[in-house]
């Protein structure tokens, strides 16, 4: 089975868990995206993320498709919420489930990685000093940081 | 010249004060040119020299045609997870 979807609301992982697992998987990951207390020495009080919301369930979707066409057997929901969110909420989850623990832990890896080089989200950091600041993982220095509204 | 509507993300959003603009561009015009027309707007300079594209939900090369009626967007670098 494959299902993904892009989230407004709060991600609940263990309905992606009793989704993906059936008798005959033997091995089920769970990845966790979070958001976290502090990014490159400065304190974050959340993270806003937005996304090409249209594209991104596409893109989302044909990465499941592949992560299925190379571990054949697999099991997989994905899930990535936008919106505002604070330190510890579930910004993405994976649960992939297959017959071995191998290609359970391949998958998991393939699927995060490729989310984060082509679906179309971004975050938008906002610190505890009142600025905010889109994320730019190809940039080696971040833009200055602007006032938040 | 056919007008084109483009659409625009996060930063890039925040850069030309919008989620979409309106641009004009010779026919037959590819992706590249909707990208050298968006530089000549206010904001443009935030594009770097090759930003991704995206044409009808998919990212399209610099060289292929694009088509009022299409749905174009330019993507800022994409950071999910």
């Amino acid at each position: 089975m494959i299902r993904t979807a892009i989230v407004t609301r709060a991600i609940d992982s263990a309905t992606l868990l009793a989704e993906v697992t059936t008798d005959g998987t033997g091995a089920t990951t769970l990845f966790l995206g979070t958001v976290r207390d502090v990014n490159e020495g400065r304190p974050v009080t959340g993270i806003e993320y937005s996304a090409y919301s249209a594209m991104a369930s596409d893109e989302l979707d044909r990465i499941a498709h592949e992560a299925v066409g190379r571990f054949d057997g697999l099991h997989l929901a994905i899930e990535h919420r936008i919106g505002m969110l604070g330190l510890q909420e579930i910004s993405v989850a994976i649960a992939a489930a297959h017959a071995r623990r191998t290609p359970a832990l391949d998958a998991s890896r393939f699927v995060i990685e490729e989310l984060k080089r082509r679906v179309p989200i971004w975050k938008c950091e906002h610190y505890v000093d009142g600025t905010r600041q889109w994320i730019d993982p190809t940039a080696t220095h971040g833009a200055p940081p602007v006032a938040a509204t | 010249m056919p007008q084109l509507q483009i659409l625009l993300f996060a930063s890039y959003a925040d850069a030309f004060g919008s989620g979409s603009v309106t641009v004009s561009v010779p026919e037959p015009a590819t992706v590249a040119d909707v990208v050298g027309a968006l530089r000549s707007l206010p904001g443009g300079s935030v594009l770097p020299a090759r930003p991704l594209v995206a044409v009808d939900r998919r990212y399209t090369p610099g060289a292929v045609a694009v088509h009022p009626g299409q749905e174009i967007a330019v993507i800022p670098p994409v950071a999910g997870g």
